[in-house]
């Protein structure tokens, strides 16, 4: 048994660990360093408590065999996921944080004595208040996470679900939200605590249906923001200072992804969250559908010309994971750099369904992340480059979010590909991305075409090099 | 008149945000996705409090409703500690610099 002091202290150190396994990530080689740390401030968070509850008795046996059993799941799922699984996996893991968080509230609610929050029907109200926000947003983070994982893993639709009335509906629940905590701090009602629950796991479900696959990694980036805020909750309840660091980290963490990730698409963040974007608008689409006539070639044709350029540019997106395409590509890559090409790669913020999820997928091929740059380091090569090769990406290279105002994705920041002399388009039809918008760079003099699956045009091109 | 302690952790929490804030644009764009699974392993955190939770039970049963919950809180934190901390390794022993000799 240690004293509360001391283990405040070490709940303390493992908190500093934890901003520095954060600052870790600052580069590629001090990461696996900052890993490292998380990994220690964990251990002592989780020994400190031991020490701290005193009784090694059977309770005690449990606890560790509930560690291994979920551990082991854990550490079964990380190694067998595959690394285009990556966004399904972290809103899973999101969800499981939420409910922790929830479960906790809970058993908090239901024995307050144990941590030392009043009795039963008397909790003392700083400490019931914190609870219900913390149970509330976990059961939010819970619930969305879980859509979010299912449209991401295509069990559900990503395409959007809109019904009348479904802002004033939220607004409605999210108020009621505020008015059942105020009610449950009054009263202690465990009945209103349930109710609190069951509301709030309604409205994460209402939250992200209305939200469209391709704005995944916005709500990816919130979810994790929401896990966070859901722990510091928890943090105060409990008064354990590891835990109030970690969500504020945590919480402003997601938050910044989020920023970052509105920006890249040149939306603000409440425009993402009242969702439906690429279901709305559909009419103006179909409304000019004039045949334009587009250079279409065949992988020869892509080979002839990146064999006679001294600079080639990747431009991958999402369809490159869907087709899972990265290994093919690097080969190819690997054959243009032994003719003394120079390659690199342009990654735009937004491609894929995660914030870095192409730069993951890059890096499991085995591409040198100094060979891959972020959209402000490589725009201006563009003008410089003789071949753009765009795989599965479409949104992020139209030039029209640059020059029509009317446009929906105007003003966003896209990859001047357009730039290039030439430009390879991996597509597999003419269909437009998900803005419902038509991509001018398919019709220009000096684009070609090349309609296939992303995996096995590669692998043909790759042939013909 | 004495400060509330909740005004301490409120520092803390406050403090917290900043530190996180400027930690996290120092973060390069590539690690992104190595940052949500290791903000996921390190929420988990959260651990703590269901360790709590399960021992709350008393030496004759160590099951009731309460320590039921925490018990389940135990595991699902446990899934993610592992599965986060290891799957941020594996993704991070992938990024590799290009080979001097070539």
């Amino acid at each position: 048994m240690i004293s509360a002091n001391l283990s405040a202290i070490f709940y303390m150190v493992s908190g500093v660990l934890f901003i520095l396994a954060l600052r870790g990530l600052s580069s590629p080689e001090t990461s696996r360093q900052g890993n490292f740390f998380g990994i220690l401030g964990m251990i002592i968070a989780i020994t400190v408590t031991f020490l701290a509850t005193g009784s090694f008795s059977t309770g005690f046996i449990f606890v560790i065999i509930f560690i291994l059993v979920g551990g082991s799941v854990g550490a079964f799922i990380a190694y067998r996921i595959p690394m285009t699984a990556m966004p399904e996996l972290v809103a899973g893991f999101h969800s499981l944080v939420g409910l922790a968080a929830v479960f906790v509230a809970i058993s908090a609610f239901l024995n307050p004595e144990a941590f030392n929050l009043g009795k039963p029907g008397n909790i003392k109200l700083g400490s019931l208040i914190e609870m219900s926000i913390g149970a509330a947003v976990g059961a939010i983070t819970f619930s969305g996470s879980v859509i979010a994982f299912l449209k991401l893993q295509g069990i559900m639709s990503g395409s959007p679900i809109i019904f009348k009335g479904q802002h004033p509906l939220n607004a409605i629940i999210l108020v009621s939200i505020i008015v059942l905590i105020y009610m449950l701090c009054s009263t202690q009602s465990s009945n209103l605590f349930w109710i609190l629950l069951a509301v709030s796991f309604l409205i994460g479900f209402l939250l992200i249906i209305p939200i469209g696959g391709a704005d995944m990694p916005v709500v990816i980036s919130m979810l994790n923001s929401y896990s966070g805020w859901a722990a510091a909750g928890i943090g105060f309840t409990l008064e354990n200072t590891a835990l109030i660091i970690t969500g504020a980290l945590v919480g402003s963490s997601g938050a910044i992804l989020s920023y970052i990730m509105c920006k890249g698409m040149n939306r603000s963040f409440f425009n993402v969250i009242l969702g439906g974007f690429g279901a709305t608008e559909d009419t103006s689409s179909t409304v000019n559908k004039e045949q334009r006539p587009v250079k279409s070639g065949n992988a020869d044709d892509a080979a002839f010309l990146m064999k006679n350029a001294s600079s080639v540019i990747i431009v991958p997106g999402y369809g490159m994971a869907v087709a899972q395409a990265q290994h093919a590509l690097r080969e190819m890559v690997d054959t243009l750099k032994k003719n003394d090409i120079k390659v690199s790669y342009a990654i735009h913020p937004v491609a894929g369904r995660m914030p870095g999820h192409m730069n993951v997928l890059l890096a499991e091929a085995n591409v040198p992340y100094d060979e891959v740059f972020e959209l402000e380091e490589i725009n201006n090569d563009f003008a410089n480059a003789d071949v753009a090769f765009v795989i599965g990406a479409n949104d992020v290279t139209n030039p029209v979010a640059k020059t029509d105002p009317q446009s929906p994705i105007y003003g966003m920041p896209v990859l001047d590909v357009e730039k290039c002399k030439s430009v390879l388009f991996v597509k597999r039809s003419l269909s437009p991305g998900y803005a419902g918008i038509d991509n001018d760079l398919f019709y220009k003099e000096n684009t070609l075409m090349l309609f296939a699956d992303a995996k096995k045009m590669t692998e043909d091109i790759t042939k013909n090099l | 008149m004495e400060i509330d302690p909740l005004i301490f952790r409120l520092s803390i929490f406050i403090l917290s945000i900043f530190v996180g804030y400027y930690v996290v644009w120092s973060v390069t764009p590539s690690l992104h996705t190595p940052l949500m699974s290791v903000t996921n392993a390190i929420s988990s955190v959260i651990i703590v409090g269901a360790i709590i939770a399960g021992l709350s039970g008393d030496s004759e049963s160590v099951f009731n409703t309460s320590s039921l919950f925490g018990f389940l809180a135990i595991a699902l934190a446990a899934i993610n500690i592992f599965g986060g901390f290891l799957v941020t390794q594996r993704m991070l022993a992938m990024y590799k610099k290009k080979k001097k000799d070539k």
